[in-house]
């Protein structure tokens, strides 16, 4: 099943880990020759992937604390194993599925993606995982489901920041199933290569890359198809500002903040801005699933 | 008593000390932003700590009035250099905002305009211009008893501030909502009916 879709973004363009360990310093040096030389290279590091420090230390996952840094110093006593995740709902094979017996069906490849987030930063991340559609088909989906929903784990003893009502717990999200089946949707289990950090949603999270992160669901315990639009944690607290659908779209700015630019994560003091791009660059990869759709209307 | 200690003790410290220890700050973030000191997204940790020293600042300015009516100790030669390093910081975040973050000119006026959040924020920058402006003995002379009415204008300053804080994070945090409550409670404190109230 796996390498149905061939990134553009190739695995060339991960820097070699020597590198990216070296990046920081490397940047901070390049901040005192000035605003000149950074902007310079501004299109080259378009797509270079994040750092490995950029990746898993600037994570929002309020489940820990609504500081960008509050994932890293407390996600560490999470206990990811063992796992499961329960599929319900409109399945022929309903039930608990382990993360072994997952990881044994499917096949792991990398994708290097954009991923944006709706505060208006973005950063080019090597996840590895399978397809979204890989679990889908092991469960079986019934061709009456129209939507695919998400949920995360709610375990207040190991996740502090669920011990306050930022947003209703467990955190939820929701897919129509052509997005969910969509080959670029996958569900990572590891970065450069490696387990994915519990900061970035471990053992298993949802990457869809021409969403707003926050579409991403992080350690999902639960997997249900449905016939209707299941609840979306976003949308549900505020929801002129987070739509269900929540494409990347320039076009379309959030209420508090102008969605047409973007500013990559690691680029120092001197970081320019840089255009934010339709389906955050996946257009030929997914416009045709919103064929006809006023974008506007289904943000 | 310990309180008059206290007021000794204040006394002898100079009033220029509060202007150079909150000179340290700003200069060491900016430090730490071009050294890597401020993690992967400096410009929004920079943008973010300025604008929470002034919010600081400023309250401290508003706790000076009621701290010496309810316990007797004087702050009160600080008041102005706390004030004037609030503005400071204001415009520092402002300007941090503008230069490194949002870069680009056009979209600073749509933001200004169209954002209530930043409206806000952009008000209650309005508000402390003409106070730091008269932060000077000559202006005290000059307005005389206008004066103290015009800087009057540091409470719906503080409360922009505050609302600016709650209004720009996503889903309900406790950080900013007890700026608010704090910036509430000391303009209460204030109020004739909260300190007869009090008095009772």
């Amino acid at each position: 099943m796996a390498h149905r879709w061939k990134n553009n973004l190739t695995s060339e363009e991960v820097t070699a880990e020597v590198l990216w360990l070296n990046r920081r310093q490397l940047l901070s040096g390049l901040a005192g020759i000035g605003v000149g030389a950074i902007a310079g290279s501004a299109s080259a590091s378009e797509l270079e992937p994040n750092s490995w420090e950029d990746i898993t230390s600037y994570n929002n996952f309020y489940e820990f604390g609504t500081d960008k840094g509050d994932p890293k110093r407390y996600a560490e006593n999470l206990t990811t194993s063992p796992w499961a995740i329960e599929i319900d709902g409109l399945v022929d094979r309903p039930g608990t599925y382990s993360m072994e017996d997952i990881l044994a069906a499917v096949t792991i490849e990398e994708r290097i993606y954009r991923f944006r987030c709706v505060e208006a930063w973005s950063m080019v991340i090597p996840w590895s995982g399978f397809e979204l559609a890989d679990l889908l088909q092991m469960a079986g989906v019934q061709p009456e489901a129209k939507y695919i929903a998400f949920e995360t784990l709610y375990r207040p003893e190991e996740m502090r920041g669920q011990r306050f009502p930022t947003i209703e717990w467990p955190y939820v999200e929701g897919l129509r199933l052509d997005e969910a089946m969509h080959p670029l949707t996958i569900l990572a289990t590891g970065l450069y290569g490696k387990t994915i950090p519990n900061q970035n949603g471990a053992p298993i999270r949802l990457v869809v890359p021409w969403k707003y992160g926050f579409k991403s669901i992080k350690s999902i315990v639960k997997i249900t198809a449905t016939t209707m639009q299941p609840p979306t944690s976003w949308n549900r607290l505020q929801p002129r500002e987070y739509g269900f659908y929540s494409n990347v779209n320039p076009g379309v700015d959030h209420p508090r903040w102008s969605q047409a630019t973007e500013r990559k994560v690691g680029q120092g003091l001197f970081a320019r801005r840089q255009p934010t791009l339709m389906f955050n660059g996946y257009e030929e990869e997914v416009a045709s699933l919103y064929e006809g759709m006023d974008l506007t209307k289904h943000y | 008593m310990l309180v008059d200690r206290l007021n000794v003790g204040l006394r002898r410290i100079p009033a220029w000390v509060v202007y150079v220890a909150f000179s340290i700050p700003a200069p060491w973030w900016l430090y730490l932003g071009l050294t890597g000191g401020l993690g992967v997204e400096p410009i929004e940790r920079l943008e973010h700590e300025l604008g929470k020293l002034a919010l600081q600042l400023l309250i401290a300015t508003l706790v000076v009035t009621p701290l010496r009516r309810f316990s007797g100790v004087n702050f009160q030669k600080f008041r102005r250099a706390l004030g004037v390093m609030a503005f400071i910081y204001v415009l520092l975040h402002l300007l941090v905002w503008l230069v490194l973050d949002v870069q680009i000119l056009s979209q600073i006026w749509a933001d200004i305009i169209k954002r209530p959040y930043i409206t806000i924020g952009m008000g209650g920058f309005l508000l402390l211009l003409p106070l730091a402006l008269t932060s000077n003995n000559a202006a005290v002379r000059w307005l005389g008893p206008r004066w103290r009415k015009l800087h009057k204008l540091a409470y719906p300053a503080a409360i922009l501030g505050a609302l600016h804080f709650v209004w720009l994070v996503k889903g309900i945090q406790l950080e900013p909502l007890i700026y608010m409550g704090i910036v509430l409670i000391l303009l209460a404190l204030r109020s004739k009916w909260v300190q007869r109230y009090l008095a009772r």
